[in-house]
Order: structure tokens, then C-alpha cells, then sequence
């Protein structure tokens, strides 16, 4: 199991903040497949992945990064602080 | 140096009361950042954070410029949540020996909180029909670049 975190309008997209997900992806990019073929919702919240960001256990990440000992996946829109 | 990040809001001159003052401070420099209107339109801003992480991000951002520039002191606080047009959004304080270290660290700061801490703004209208999240600029990445 792993915590999927989400944020902006990714969450507003997908419907929940977070969720506990089943899941043998062996990296972020296998997750995004895996959640891609379960439901549009997820389809169109990963449609661009040019316009998201990944922070694994709280500190970004790539897409390409091993999931192996991650307990929380956040998927977000670029950030816009200050 | 201290990192806050809070829902309510700040008293700048509070704040600064006792900042930087360790006698080998020669300048301290702050920046306020506001929730500004360009249309006319905007009633407030939401904006959205990812707690945990926000105080790691800023703390990791802070602790490298006080570094990089000998700081003496630095202070950090961003608000989140809904925020009407003209309140405080965040501010910066930086104290160093001279004035060109409190500069530069101030404009580093700014650079790496508006890209790199988790924050999303939200501008909701008067009417509450629109509701757009504002968009990331290319130039925002590019401001990193230079350091």
C-alpha cells in the first residue's frame, strides 16, 4: 500500500485529497499508467505530465524514480508560492 | 532563523522586533508579498499548501541561503488559505554584515519559495463564477537559473 497525495487542481481533477493505493508499480511512471487505465478521472488529471510535478516522501521526484520504500506519492501542478 | 508557515496572518513590526540583531549585523532587508487585483474582479485568493513539506521545503531553502551568504539571521512566514485582496501573503526578512548579502539573499528566497515551496494560488472572482489557478511562468524557472 501507498499513500497518493494530491494537490491544486490534480485533486480537483481526481476528486480526493488522498488515497490509499494497492499497488506493485515499481515507479511513479508505472502508478501513473496503472491509475490512467483505472478511471478518466485519473486519464485526464495525467494527461500532460509536462504541466505536473511528483514529490516522493515529501521531496521531488521524477517520474522515473523507483516507488521501493515510498510511502507517500504527491502529484501536483507546478508551485506558485511567495 | 525561522520558518513559518500559518493561516493567520503576520504583524510585520512585530515580527522584526529583535530580527538580526546580533552586533555583527550591518543590514537587515524584508520583502512583504500582498494578494494584488489586476482586474478589479479578484474577491480573494485560495491558496493551497502541502503541510510537512512546505516547513521542509522553505527550511532546506533558508538554510542555503543563510549559507551561501553568511546571514545572521533569516525569517520566513507564508500564510495559506483564503486570503482577501490586499492582505499579507508571506514575507522575507534577511540580516547580514552588508547590504549586498541582504539583497541578494532576499531576491534568492523569493526566487526559490515561488517555485520550489508547495503552494498553489487560486483566484476566486466577487462573483464567485470564476475560479482560476494561476499558472507557473516559464520566467519563474528562469529566475533560478541565475543562482
Amino acid at each position: 500500500m501507498i499513500t497518493v497525495v494530491y494537490f491544486a487542481w490534480v485533486r480537483e481533477r481526481i476528486g480526493v485529497p488522498r488515497e490509499e493505493i494497492d499497488t506493485k508499480a515499481a515507479t511513479v511512471m508505472d502508478l501513473v499508467s496503472e491509475l490512467t487505465a483505472r478511471d478518466p478521472r485519473y486519464a485526464l488529471a495525467f494527461s500532460d505530465l509536462d504541466s505536473l510535478r511528483v514529490a516522493l516522501d515529501q521531496e521531488l521526484s521524477y517520474f522515473d524514480a523507483p516507488l521501493a520504500g515510498v510511502g507517500e506519492v504527491a502529484f501536483f501542478p507546478p508551485m506558485t508560492g511567495g | 532563523m525561522r520558518v513559518s508557515v500559518q493561516s493567520d496572518d503576520f504583524d510585520l513590526a512585530a515580527e522584526l522586533r529583535g530580527f538580526g540583531r546580533a552586533t555583527n549585523t550591518g543590514a537587515t532587508v524584508t520583502f512583504t508579498g500582498l494578494v494584488r487585483d489586476d482586474t478589479g474582479q479578484l474577491d480573494h485568493m485560495e491558496i493551497e499548501h502541502y503541510p510537512g513539506m512546505c516547513e521542509t521545503a522553505i527550511a532546506k531553502i533558508a538554510e542555503d541561503a543563510c549559507a551561501r551568504w553568511s546571514l545572521t539571521d533569516c525569517l520566513v512566514i507564508h500564510r495559506y488559505g483564503a486570503l482577501k485582496v490586499g492582505e499579507q501573503i508571506m514575507m522575507v526578512a534577511t540580516a547580514g554584515r552588508h547590504r549586498v548579502e541582504a539583497f541578494e539573499a532576499a531576491e534568492f528566497l523569493m526566487d526559490y519559495l515561488k517555485s520550489r515551496a508547495p503552494f498553489w494560488k487560486k483566484e476566486v472572482s466577487k462573483d464567485g463564477k470564476s475560479t482560476d489557478w494561476v499558472r507557473a511562468k516559464n520566467s519563474d524557472e528562469d529566475a533560478l537559473k541565475r543562482w
